[in-house]
């Protein structure tokens, strides 16, 4: 499904992604660790097309289509999601209008109807309760006096209704509690199918006890630097990044 | 400049949709102010003597102002000889019915949204169409009649009920109130006059609807709304004028009473031609609006969405005369373009526990300047009054700016005045988080600049929240991305 070969980005003077490659398939679970600056969400929001950053060389292939030369709101059309690691306020927005604009967007796009509002109603109101969530939070302005825990959550909400075919979660347990981040796991959980993908990004291997990766990458200067199942995990947990960074000149040397 | 800026830069630049000229044989008289044009004018309105005399106190008055230099906008000298301050359709009338409207002055009204047959226009709404100098037609004014309530153009106010209109004429604004009111006093020409009878809600909105049409010519209407005790009125001002060159004067008064428990919702959409791109062309919208809640536990509301004009300088106010009585301001304004704005309100707190609200948005885009002045005073012996002013303000792109000035002045030691302010751009990262959701650039930033606003809708009536939210997508519209 996601096809990444040689990825180099830039913003402004620094190369932060310096030739990532990376192959995900419809049905798997990556999840991307690695230390502070390693260019993890960068990544993410490469992925989803910020134009802060600039493209120096490589090339992304999703699902058959050159996923560089679309436009952001394009690669939402076409399936690609984000969940935000500070997910964004907008004032006087509420939920509900923000998520059925959303769904009729992307319709739009796909050539097919509105969305009825008797079928946004019972969609709506079956990711809630997947999520936990309380409806009155539908009549809230956008993210706006959100708890960081709400605003995570909603995220994932914000996912479910938009049934993305490439979902990438960046660092979506930052800043959340325990009962939060099993709420907000056994919700991504649920989105798993054979026909989705879905990343990772993370600092800590905490989430992936509760979204167990097919996978998992460690990003280290800017370049995947070691691949492996979920053991990866595990291993760094055990001994903290600083040894990758001896490893990854092994890497680059072997 | 970052591409999202490019962005936005071409977003703020707008298409006009109502800038067409409708053809039309106009009895103008000549270009140039005197006091023989305003003799002239009171005599083609057939005036009686005592409003004749008002208008020349009026304009002997506005020969010794300056024109204000206070304000935060510029603009090149007005040649006040250059303009013409009478123009109508000829042929007019004494209308009896729709039927005798000129149908080009239909279709006109038709093309701008505004269906003038009865039987076609919004529901519940009476609307009289003020084009050029004079009203042209007031619809359901039979309807109206039957509730006692009179919806009349001024000038017919003026012969059918002028004990009402002396009464009141010139009470909250008086003829020597400010450059642009003395000027309005002296040679206004048609306007809505509105009497509602004590106790009575009236049943529907009362709406004017102007249309500047003549080339080089200035509007002044002057419309006065009195409240009796107990009664009700929403009231609801659109205005449109076609694209031209040169600058065209708007100087407009309104003038409200609300005597004891009455409430007048006064709402504007101000969609006066904004000059083009270049900033070339476009209304000078230099307005008065006040209105005095008189009685006690009176209320006056101003709404007031302005997305048109090259210059916009109004201040709705209110003063608060009876105890217990309400003043409210809610304001959207957008400066796109080359647009100036300097607009505010007045609160002027005179009886005892009055209250006040004001809540301004402004939106600056391309180099639009929008800046918000307000004045909030709390005389000697209001005991108890209270403010509460929020003025928020939102710019797209980097070239615009917005200001705020407001002035409090509390002579009551227990007044409570509270004034929030916040100016906030709109996002980059706003705009990239609604894409990413799959909203265009274009609705993204409506989305946003709507949410910004939407205190402010939530307090227009309905049609009008409508119209006012297409007015400003169609504003800030413009090709993004």
């Amino acid at each position: 499904m996601l096809e990444i070969k040689n990825l180099h980005a830039r913003s402004e003077d620094t190369e932060i992604l310096r030739g990532i490659n990376l192959s995900v398939a419809a049905g798997e679970v990556h999840a991307i660790m690695g230390p502070n600056g390693s260019g993890k969400s960068t990544l993410a929001h490469v992925l989803a097309g910020r134009e802060d950053y600039e493209i120096t060389e490589g090339e992304v292939t999703y699902d058959g289509k050159d996923l560089l030369d679309m436009e952001i709101e394009e690669r939402a059309a076409e399936g690609v999601f984000l969940a935000y690691q500070y997910p964004v306020e907008i004032s006087g927005v509420s939920n509900k209008y923000f998520l059925k604009a959303a769904i009729n967007s992307i319709h739009k796009y796909r050539d097919e109807p509105v969305i009825s509002r008797k079928d946004f109603v019972a969609l709506l109101k079956e990711k809630l309760e997947l999520l936990g969530m309380d409806k009155s939070m539908m009549d809230r302005s956008v993210n706006e006096g959100f708890s960081g825990g709400e605003k995570k959550r909603n995220e994932i909400l914000q996912m479910a209704m938009l049934e993305p075919k490439l979902a990438v979660l960046d660092e979506t347990d930052s800043g959340l509690d325990i009962d939060a981040l099993k709420i907000v796991s056994e919700g991504v959980n649920a989105l798993r199918s054979p026909e989705r993908a879905i990343i990772v990004v993370t600092h800590y291997q905490r989430l992936l006890e509760y979204i167990v990766p097919d996978k998992v990458h460690v990003l280290a200067g800017g370049k995947i630097v070691r691949s492996g199942d979920k053991s990866l995990a595990l291993e760094l947990e055990d001994k903290g990044y600083s040894f990758l960074q001896s490893g990854a000149e092994t890497v680059a040397a072997g | 400049m970052s591409t999202e800026n490019a962005m936005l830069e071409e977003f703020s630049q707008r298409e006009y949709e109502h800038g067409f000229v409708t053809d039309i044989e106009a009895d103008s008289i000549p270009a140039g102010l005197s006091e023989e044009v305003v003799r002239l004018i009171s005599e083609k309105k057939g005036e009686p003597q005592w409003l004749l005399d008002w208008r020349l106190k009026a304009y002997r008055h506005w020969l010794t102002l300056e024109e204000p230099q206070w304000h935060n906008v510029n603009y090149s000298p007005i040649d006040y000889q250059a303009a013409v301050y009478y123009s109508a359709p000829k042929k007019k009338p004494q209308l009896a019915s729709l039927d005798e409207v000129d149908p080009v002055l239909l279709e006109t009204y038709e093309k701008l949204g505004i269906p003038l047959e009865e039987q076609k226009v919004l529901a519940n709404v009476a609307v009289d169409a003020v084009f050029d100098s004079v009203s042209i037609v007031t619809t359901f004014r039979e309807t109206l009649e039957k509730h006692g309530v009179i919806f009349c153009p001024f000038s017919e106010a003026v012969h059918d009920h002028p004990e009402l209109v002396k009464k009141y004429l010139g009470t909250v604004v008086p003829h020597s109130d400010n450059f642009f009111a003395s000027l309005n006093s002296a040679v206004f020409s048609d306007g809505s006059f509105c009497y509602i009878p004590k106790g009575v809600r009236c049943p529907m909105e009362l709406s004017t609807y102007f249309r500047i049409n003549a080339q080089n010519t200035g509007q002044f209407e002057r419309t006065l709304i009195v409240a009796e005790e107990g009664s009700y009125v929403s009231y609801l001002e659109g205005c449109t004028a076609p694209k031209r060159d040169e600058n065209q004067l708007h100087a407009a008064v309104v003038e409200l009473v609300a005597l004891d428990d009455a409430q007048i919702k006064y709402s504007t959409v101000q969609n006066w031609y904004p000059g083009d791109s270049e900033g070339k062309g476009g209304i000078y919208n230099f307005v008065t609006k006040r209105g005095a809640c008189r009685g006690e536990n009176s209320k006056i509301s101003w709404t007031q969405v302005e997305t048109g004009s090259a210059i916009t300088w109004k201040y709705p106010s209110v003063i608060l005369q009876g105890d217990n009585s309400v003043g409210e301001f809610y304001s959207v304004a957008v400066t796109a373009n080359h647009q100036q704005a300097d607009t505010g309100t007045k609160m002027i707190h005179i009886g005892k526990n009055t209250k006040s609200t004001i809540i301004s948005k402004g939106i600056s885009a391309g180099v639009g300047q929008n800046s918000y002045r307000g004045e909030v005073k709390v005389m000697k012996n209001a005991t108890n009054a209270r403010n509460f002013s929020q003025c928020d303000s939102m710019l797209i792109g980097d070239r615009c700016g917005a200001h705020t000035f407001p002035y409090i002045e509390v002579r009551n030691t227990t007044g409570k005045v509270e004034h929030e302010a916040s100016t906030s751009k709109v996002g980059e990262d706003q705009i990239y988080y609604l894409r990413q959701r799959g909203l265009s650039t274009e609705d993204a930033v409506n989305m946003i600049v709507n949410g910004f606003c939407k205190e402010v809708y939530d307090v227009l009536p309905m049609e009008f929240a409508v119209e006012a939210r297409k007015l400003l997508n169609v504003s800030l519209e413009g090709s993004v991305g």
